[in-house]
């Protein structure tokens, strides 16, 4: 059974504050999981990255941690996740409201659907407030303004009166993040929290949610198919392909030392801004669909290395500080060499 | 000018009226006074955020949208006003790249008549079996089957539609495809086929591109020229490894230090923008960048700057007042090749390149 541990084997159990171990689950009817054996974990003031592309399972993912899936739609089908020390039932929905929202929020993509366009942004982050915790009103609505002000808004009183759609597409996201830390989470989960964003206003958002989480000590996973975002931020980065995680490890390693052929091929295929600009690299094909999964490494459909072995599930292998991937002939240059 | 122009747009201007006679009208200036000159055989590229006009712009190079005022020539003909038939000869030899291929493409129409569509428009005389092979032709340049004709959009994923997009876009054998954001709805691993796919039509086909797009690193990687647009104007243009080093706009500065970059613990000077860019409706006196940029001074409130020569190399203009002062204050970052800190990772990436372009497994190594 393969297991990637994101985990340094020095931590105390005890800053761990989310853990993900194990963990699979398909929907109804399916033959196959749709995520398989997805392990990680999250820690006090760290960023944890996970990445990939379209369909590679890490929204999901997200959702199952939040216990946001549609009941019915998904099932677990094995492993579990931890918060706070705690294994919780992702089924159980009156447990789960006691900390989602307050000890552990979310935010999204896309900042105008997920804000409620007929109800002023004061009050909708007041009412995140008082969902968790007796406060009155003018409480709950100091505590919003003054949450306006750390994600710095301009003129918060005046906007605290106004709708979604008269914020622009930064200050719409600067209002989910504050909504998202109004109760000081200790974890943060975002969805893809800059794609919708110009880059000079991905640049403001990155910036704010590094200084709160400097500030509060927060954890954070942060989901994205940006590897530029990922080094900007991450202390670990988990990369995900077909539900599987192919490789974690500290961010430096993922970068400097990549193992896994997914991630080095997604590294290829990146446009560079600096050096010579020759025929990019891609990876050829596309992701399995759900019924079509290969058995065996999910990746061997579309791996320029693919060899039988491939047809059986990889053992994680070890590269040190926690770095693993889950390829049978890691580390590629120790087994192929160059074609004549 | 000596090049071989292909499409040239003069002090274009498209204001849109918004606004009734009972609150009071108002227009968005969306292209403000811009002039472009595009030489057969280059990919030209436009870059800008959200609301700097270049969607507008392209439409307005298509003649998609006529303009409030300014001409377009294309092939030496001034196209700004042209009806019915010329307009329709026009088309063909002007095609569209969409940005979106799941609303670009009608769901209930099979690949075949999509790609089929424009020849019926532009070529009547076709027979169907001609239709067909050429189709067919079409589906194989882009790198689909001929058999994917008979299928619809919904069985493609986001990169076989962008193909069939690009199909279509070639059906009527253009001379300039203009594309708004080809390659930004796509995931990297994708998007790099796509990107490879354009560079290798242009040069098989002898094409002119004019490209959209918001991602710098995309734009270094396909274009040749690059013109950057801020509110409805260019601010800065210029042949795009000198855009790229030798910055000269201070908007152009900001926009190429606020790119994250794949890379661990590259360390560079950022230069915040703060706030958001004010509505074109609207816009600030004297240089519009005044309200975010990091240099302003009194100047820039009253004075608008106009594009003018900087010293870097031959065709490099920024609208700036102060670009020369700026540039000497703040030299250009060196900025290194990004490669992977181990021999071992660089081998990989090498094993990696090898086996994507020859096609071939790498050979497995013999134990020892």
């Amino acid at each position: 059974m393969q297991r990637l541990k994101l985990v340094h084997s020095d931590s105390s159990p005890n800053d761990v504050l989310l853990e993900v171990s194990d963990f699979s689950l398909r929907f109804k009817g399916a033959q196959k999981d749709l995520i398989s054996h997805v392990s990680f974990s999250v820690k006090a003031g760290q960023t944890v990255c996970i990445v990939g592309e379209s369909g590679c399972g890490k929204s999901v993912t997200s959702l199952a941690m939040m216990g946001l899936l549609p009941e019915g739609a998904a099932e677990i089908h094995g492993g579990g996740i931890t918060f706070d020390g705690r294994h919780y039932d992702l089924k159980d929905q009156k447990a789960l409201r006691e900390f989602r929202g307050s000890r552990m929020t979310m935010i999204f993509q896309e900042p105008m659907t997920s804000l409620n366009p007929s109800f002023r942004i004061g009050d909708q982050i007041a009412e995140a407030v008082q969902c968790h915790g007796a406060h009155t009103a003018e409480e709950a609505r100091a505590r919003a303004l003054a949450m306006l002000v750390r994600v710095g808004i301009p003129a918060p009183e005046k906007r605290m009166r106004e709708y979604p759609h008269q914020l622009s597409g930064g200050m719409r996201q600067r209002v989910m993040i504050a909504m998202a830390l109004v109760n000081d989470p200790a974890l943060l989960i975002a969805d893809e929290p800059t794609t919708a964003l110009d880059v000079t206003i991905q640049a403001q958002i990155l910036d704010l949610i590094r200084d709160l989480q400097a500030e509060t000590n927060m954890g954070t996973i942060m989901i994205t198919h940006d590897l530029g975002v990922v080094a900007e931020i991450a202390d670990t980065v988990a990369v995900m392909y077909a539900g599987t995680v192919v490789e974690a490890g500290p961010a430096e390693q993922i970068f400097n030392d990549p193992q896994h052929p997914y991630t080095i091929g997604l590294m290829s295929s990146i446009p560079k801004l600096t050096g010579p600009r020759g025929r990019l690299a891609t990876v050829p094909g596309m992701v399995p669909t759900a019924e079509n999964m290969p058995d065996g490494c999910r990746f061997a459909t579309r791996c320029p290395f693919a060899q039988d072995i491939c047809k059986t599930d990889p053992k994680p292998q070890s590269f040190g500080n926690g770095h693993v991937a889950a390829c049978h002939f890691a580390p590629l240059d120790t087994h192929f060499e160059a074609c004549a | 000018m000596t090049q071989d122009l292909i499409l040239q747009a003069t002090a274009l201007k498209k204001y849109f009226e918004t606004g009734s006679s009972f609150t009071g009208k108002s227009s968005v200036r969306a292209v403000d006074d811009v002039s472009l000159d595009i030489a057969r055989g280059e990919t030209f590229a436009i870059v800008g955020e959200s609301g700097c006009g270049k969607s507008t712009m392209a439409r307005l190079l298509m003649r998609l949208l006529s303009p409030t005022d300014g001409q377009v020539t294309f092939d030496g003909q001034d196209v700004s006003n042209l009806k019915g038939k010329e307009l329709k000869a026009l088309r063909r030899d002007m095609q569209f790249i969409f940005q979106d291929p799941f609303s670009s493409l009608n769901p209930r129409m099979a690949v075949g008549s999509l790609v089929g569509e424009p020849l019926e428009t532009h070529f009547p005389e076709m027979s169907k079996q001609q239709r067909r092979t050429k189709v067919a032709e079409l589906l194989g340049l882009v790198g689909l089957r001929a058999e994917h004709a008979e299928r619809y959009p919904h069985e493609f994923s986001g990169g076989q539609r962008q193909r069939i997009g690009i199909a279509r876009a070639l059906a009527s054998s253009p001379k300039l495809i203009i594309g708004d954001e080809p390659v930004s709805a796509l995931d990297v691993s994708v998007q790099a086929q796509v990107i490879n796919l354009l560079s290798d039509l242009r040069d098989d086909l002898g094409l002119t591109l004019i490209v959209i797009a918001h991602d710098l690193a995309v734009i270094r990687h396909m274009s040749d020229r690059v013109a950057v647009m801020y509110l409805g104007k260019i601010v800065e243009q210029g042949p795009v490894d000198t855009i790229f080093s030798q910055p000269r706009h201070p908007y152009t500065r900001a926009l190429l230090s606020a790119i994250p970059v794949a890379e661990h613990g590259r360390d560079r000077d950022r230069i915040t923008l703060d706030g958001d860019m004010p509505s074109p409706a609207n816009p600030p006196s004297g240089c519009s960048f005044h309200t975010r940029c990091p240099f302003a001074q009194d100047k820039c409130k009253t004075d608008v700057p106009a594009l003018r020569d900087t010293a870097t190399v031959a065709g490099h203009t920024a609208a700036c007042h102060f670009f020369d002062d700026i540039a000497a204050a703040h030299p250009d970052a060196v900025v290194a090749d990004s490669r992977p800190a181990t021999e071992a990772a660089q081998s990989r990436f090498d094993l990696y390149q090898d086996a994507m372009r020859n096609g071939v497994t790498p050979k497995v190594r013999q134990q020892q």
